[in-house]
């Protein structure tokens, strides 16, 4: 009798299959995206698993309370798969099209903007068009807000929904800079003078790219080209003044540009450690939040220049082979309703600015809107002032691998 | 007439279980099965392979690219030069901290630490030493109060070129692994008599143990030295806090580019990713060649008969190694306990202005589903471990081993020596390939090959070391094979057993990228929640995080030493071990 | 060779030895050819690595890998080589008591006491009877590690005793008792095992011991005595 085996089976399988298998997903037919009865109806019951960059917990929060509300209103459950990087959600998918499953997919819905989108886009691993079916998309600002549409210049063509406005902002610690620059030449000019006390992430980073795709706006000489693909016979010529404005600001830098930082959210850090005095970022609220949680000195206040900042949009695309397709566009409906848009702007909650058209919203909501108090250090959507259009992505490919060989090898 | 190999006369007489007989395949399997499939799954992309991308055809592009790449040669030398430093530096720092101070207080000191060292996961251990050493970190913060400067020097110490904080942050980690492995392996080698045979010869302590002992307790400890070699030369989360970017070493620079939005840099990815195995496998070999030749010339050395008595020195010089090694991840987790209940703390205060526990009771409410799962998916990968391990052991000691079966049970440590980089994308697909993807049985058996190595390597010397008379005995009072096993053998290795399970617990926590990606984020645990809000980049949130990451293995090396102290009270005999 | 075992007329009580020859890498160590009586003392005796451990050891059932054996075993008329170390009822006594350091006294003596003595009062009774044969009556709920050298040694007799041994090995037990506690120990194991009528056999080193016996001595040469033994 193999009696010492069996007992020791036992106890592995008490301890390794108490909670069992859960089987995958069945498929899940594509919803009618024209009979949004029976996309509501099919989306009862689903689970949406959301990936989502999980590094802000105000933002876990309100994904939370996004999830609770349409698990009332819908019967739909959300559970967020919290990311450190949206490539993860893109690998996740593009090893199931690997391994052949076109059905019952593991991401339903990811968080996406840009380069993954144009991406995902391109290897047709997004399901769609599906957006503006949505009953909520009418009240989006198309017009005024063409990012909407229109993602890093790539059209979504009705694959990812917008449920946020983004746009680049500076902040500084007022008790140490006197005058804010008000443009990329005056900050290169101010760093001369104040030498190590400004760095950007180092690229690909999304906001170091970022800082060099606001740069590249305002030195260019015609910015009209940067909406067009990168024409390689031509790219090194629109491309010299920034890198003739990067071989003067690079000795300056923190660190003389031998270390950069890893990301945006290290600028803060930075600031509060006394290391720089500018930082930027790309949400309007998040120098006023950081403020409350102590993450940085309440001295701290937001700017732009003059000439405007970058803009672009947030975006939620569904996978071609996710396993609750009604389901997340019913969440991705709700997460552009005038309900869900206030409080995502609300400074306390988020602090995110609306993809909505004021105009087109019910008055009523309308009225909410403008009662939201935005706090001390953030700039209400009027101060941030022009919106830049986001260059092509083909430019920031560019921009990047040449990044890369002019100051990603230091030694 | 002569009977070779017919069994009879011998300790399993014949009744070994079957099953118990397949322990070793089926453990093998289990460890190997995975890593291959996953290796083909990068071999192929970079050959050109992957169809989900558009890839159907051989070519060689994905290696024209990478050589192309900037910076290349550098990365490379990068993570070679640093992972080879701060292995001979782990290695000394423990044998040269043993042979000074075994069988003194401060041994025993040591000891007694090094639960909570080990406890501190790699990422937070870095965090915490990034804080230690930076320019705004604790260290200049003493020297600016004092010189009353009020911003931090413009200098660079994390991420230097040369990648010295890298190897800092590794070395500190890397020695309370080796210290651990050493301390089960010095009984087996009969270290303590050893030593003493030395000291009455006329040596000193120090050259008594590298002539005598250190030979004797290499080959056991080769090993964990091949398994720190390979990590410390392919580390990803402790190189991205401390190594430099300009260029990073290599396996950072792969992670980038398998999360770059352009997904055709997969392919380039995966030809990376190969290279990255080739540096470990050219630095185990390298070192390999290194160990053949200092045993040459150690032979002759311990020979000229040199006894070095006067050593003062080298012991200092020995226990200030191992004390900065640990002062270094004590003090760095100090830091992130202060960090997480931190106000405004402003340059160059040595502590917060203001204290506060707004987040610790923000978070603490949302916490309970991923430390359950951690339990887990922990415990269950370590239940699964230590009963496969514990068979295989047991088998042996029951059975005729032949050369080749023991040779087979080498690959259990293959997991160890593989850059994880290098066969995780793979793996993802196999297991999608199975549909046993997002199941917790998925996410299980991929802790497990990361868990099992380092149980079978914390309790293999253990429990070969046991007196294999006690078995005899027990036999020869006639119990049977079981029950010898479950009232004799199991009882008195409960110690070791135990640890062993705390070490592998450890280790299943610390994982991030198989239980995000095999489970498929379904298995949210304490640490993809850290890793995840670490991309906030708040010293805050990583100081809670790296805290309660800290705890949980702590409460497992906890009940690893409380359970048989409770339990054998009222037995002496096993309270120092047996 | 027949796989069952087969009888030899005229030897049934006691401990044979059928040209039991041990060698190791093809060198051979040893080879005894030896009846030990019930109740009779044995002793082996020779210098180190011989195998004389070795041949206890193939006696009762634990021999190391590695040896090449012929020649069998005999306990009573039945072939015993061919047998589990637990279905031989040969007990050994090691020079080290080897008492098992997490059950108390009374729970090494009960590990060792067959299953066939049924009923908890029967067994405590087993073991109290042997604790006072032992001159250890009330030690049974005892850490064995607060014991005395010279009564820890008594309990491991006893312990091999309770599992009713048909024959007893013993390898050095005395080695490590000083000479005061020597003498009177050995009298007790011997005194043991004659009135259990046990066949044993005895590895020394010590002519003492040896005399002590009134049985016979074999001492062996050996053809390697630079062989190693191993294990």
């Amino acid at each position: 009798m193999p009696r010492l085996m069996a007992r020791l089976i036992v106890v592995a399988t008490l301890g390794a299959s108490l909670t069992g298998f859960s089987p995958l997903a069945s498929a899940d037919p594509a919803p009618d995206m024209h009979n949004w009865d029976a996309v509501l109806k099919q989306a009862k019951g689903q689970t949406v698993y959301w990936y989502a960059w999980g590094g802000e917990p105000r933002i876990n929060d309100y994904i939370a309370w996004a999830g609770n509300q349409v698990q009332e209103k819908y019967g739909v459950t959300v559970k967020q798969v919290k990311l450190a990087d949206t490539a993860d959600a893109v690998s996740k998918v593009v090893s199931e099209k690997a391994a052949g499953v076109t059905d019952g997919g593991a991401v339903d819905m990811i968080w996406i903007n840009g380069e993954n989108f144009a991406a995902m886009k391109r290897n047709d691993l997004l399901f769609g068009p599906w957006v503006e079916q949505t009953p909520n998309f009418k009240y989006v600002d198309v017009t005024g807000k063409p990012t909407t549409i229109n993602d890093f210049t790539v059209p979504t063509d009705g694959l990812e929904a917008p449920w946020g406005m983004a746009q680049l902002s500076f902040f500084d610690d007022t008790s140490r800079v006197k005058t804010p620059p008000h443009s990329a030449q005056d900050l290169l000019a101010w760093l001369q003078n104040h030498p190590g006390r400004f760095t950007y992430p180092q690229p690909p980073d999304y906001m170091g790219s970022s800082f060099l795709k606001q740069v590249l706006t305002e030195v260019v000489d015609d910015p009209a080209v940067l909406q067009k693909p990168a024409d390689a016979a031509d790219a090194q010529k629109v491309l010299a003044p920034l890198w003739n404005y990067l071989a003067k600001m690079q000795p300056v830098l923190w660190r003389e540009g031998k270390a950069y930082p890893a990301n945006g959210a290290a600028l803060r850090a930075m600031m509060a450690d006394n290391e720089i005095d500018i930082g930027f970022s790309f949400s309007a609220a998040e120098v006023s939040s950081a403020i409350a949680n102590f993450e940085l000195p309440d001295t701290v206040r937001s700017f732009v220049f003059d000439g405007g900042t970058l803009g672009n949009t947030n975006f939620v695309a569904i996978p071609f082979n996710a396993s609750a397709k009604a389901g997340a566009v019913v969440l991705a409906d709700f997460l552009m309703s005038p309900q869900a848009q206030l409080r995502k702007q609300n400074p306390e909650i988020w602090g995110s600015f609306t993809v909505l058209d004021m105009a087109k919203i019910p008055a009523a909501d309308r009225a909410k809107f403008d009662a939201l108090d935005l706090g001390v250090a953030t700039l209400s959507p009027a101060e941030m002032g022009n919106v830049l259009p986001e260059p092509h992505p083909s430019w920031m490919e560019l921009v990047e691998s040449e990044w890369q060989k002019r100051y990603g090898v230091a030694q | 007439m002569a009977m070779p190999g017919a069994g009879y006369g011998r300790c399993d007489g014949g009744y070994v279980p079957k099953l118990l007989k397949y322990a070793p395949g089926l453990t093998v399997f289990l460890m190997v099965g995975p890593l291959v499939a996953g290796l083909l799954g990068t071999v192929l992309p970079a050959f050109g392979y992957l169809p989900a991308l558009g890839g159907g055809q051989w070519s060689l592009a994905a290696w024209q690219e990478l050589f192309a790449q900037p910076g290349l040669l550098i990365s490379v030398r990068l993570s070679a030069t640093t992972g080879l430093l701060a292995t001979v530096i782990s290695f000394f720092v423990v044998m040269l901290f043993c042979a000074a101070w075994q069988g003194t207080r401060a041994f025993a000191l040591m000891q007694r630490v090094l639960a909570p060292i080990l406890s501190v996961p790699h990422a937070a251990a870095a965090f915490g030493i990034a804080f230690l050493i930076a320019p705004s970190g604790w260290v200049m913060r003493a020297v600016a109060s004092v010189g009353g400067w009020d911003r931090p020097p413009d200098i660079v110490t994390v991420q230097d070129g040369w990648g010295l904080a890298l190897v800092a942050g590794l070395v500190a980690k890397e020695v309370p692994f080796l210290f651990l492995m050493t301390l089960g392996a010095l009984p087996q080698a009969d270290a303590e008599r050893t030593r003493h045979v030395a000291l009455t010869l006329g040596y000193g302590r120090v050259a008594g143990w590298f002539k005598t002992v250190l030979p004797r307790i290499y080959p056991q400890i080769k090993l964990p030295v091949f398994a720190v070699l390979a990590y410390s030369a392919s580390v990803v989360d402790v190189a991205m806090i401390l190594a430099p970017t300009t260029p990073a070493p290599l396996a950072v620079r792969i992670l980038h580019w398998l999360s770059d939005p352009d997904l055709s840099m997969r392919f380039m990815a995966s030809a990376a990713a190969l290279v990255q195995l080739g540096v470990v496998v050219a630095l185990i070999v390298l070192w390999w060649g290194g160990e053949k030749l200092v045993a040459r010339f150690g032979r002759g050395w311990a020979e000229a008969g040199g006894r070095y008595r006067y050593e003062g020195s080298v012991r200092t010089a020995g226990a200030l190694a191992a004390l900065i090694a640990a002062g270094m991840v004590l003090l760095g987790i100090a830091g992130l306990a202060v960090w997480s209940i931190a106000g405004f703390w402003r340059f160059p205060d040595m502590l917060p202005g203001q204290w506060t526990l707004k987040l610790w009771l923000r978070e603490l409410p949302a916490l309970g589903d991923g430390v359950i799962n951690t339990i887990i998916i922990g415990g269950a990968a370590v239940l699964l471990a230590i009963v496969l391990v514990v068979a295989c052991l047991e088998r042996e000691q029951r059975t005729t081993v032949s050369r080749p079966g023991r040779g087979a049970l080498w690959l259990i440590y293959v997991p160890l020596l593989m850059p994880q980089i290098s066969f995780m994308f793979g793996l993802q697909v196999f297991f999608t390939f199975l549909g046993l993807e997002r199941t917790l049985v998925s996410v299980v058996l991929a802790h497990l090959v990361f868990v099992l190595p380092y149980v079978f390597l914390s309790l293999a010397d253990p429990f070969r070391a046991l007196d294999p008379r006690y078995r005899q005995t027990a036999l020869c009072l006639g119990a049977s094979p079981d029950r010898v096993f479950w009232r004799v053998i199991l009882p008195l290795l409960t110690r070791p057993v135990l640890a062993a399970m705390a070490v592998g617990f450890g280790v299943s926590i610390g994982q991030y990228l198989p239980t995000l990606l095999i489970g498929a984020g379904r298995f949210a645990t304490i640490t993809t929640d850290a890793v995840a809000l670490a991309a906030g980049n708040d010293r805050r949130m990583i100081g809670i995080y790296g805290v309660l990451q800290t705890i949980l293995p702590f409460a497992g090396f906890g009940i690893a030493m409380l359970v048989p102290a409770i339990l054998f009270r009222r037995r002496r005999g096993l309270r120092s071990g047996t | 060779m027949p796989a069952s075992s087969h009888r030899l007329s005229g030897q049934k009580a006691g401990l044979k030895l059928d040209r039991v020859c041990i060698a190791i890498q093809g060198q051979k160590l040893c080879e005894v050819d030896l009846a030990v009586g019930a109740g009779e003392i044995a002793t082996l005796m020779g210098p180190s690595g011989v195998g004389k451990s070795s041949l206890l050891a193939y006696v009762c059932g634990t021999l190391a890998h590695g040896f090449d054996v012929t020649g069998h075993v005999f306990l009573n008329g039945t072939q015993i080589d061919n047998l589990p170390p637990q279905d031989r009822h040969v007990g050994i006594l090691f020079q080290d008591d080897l008492l098992f350091p997490h059950l108390s006294v009374g729970g090494n003596l009960a590990f060792a006491l067959p299953a066939h003595v049924r009923g908890r009062d029967a067994r405590r009774d087993a073991v109290e009877q042997a604790l006072i044969t032992a001159n250890l009556a009330g030690f049974a709920d005892r850490d064995p590690a607060t014991l005395s050298g010279g009564q820890r040694a008594r309990v491991a007799v006893m312990r091999v005793l309770l599992s009713q041994p048909s024959a007893l090995l013993l390898d050095e037990p005395f080695s490590k008792l000083d000479a005061a506690l020597r003498d009177q120990f050995r009298r007790f194991v011997f005194d043991q095992a004659r009135q259990q009528a046990l066949p044993t056999l005895m590895v020394t080193h010590d002519p003492d011991d040896a005399a002590a016996t009134g049985g016979a001595i074999l001492t062996l040469t050996g053809q390697n005595h630079d062989v190693a033994e191993p294990g």
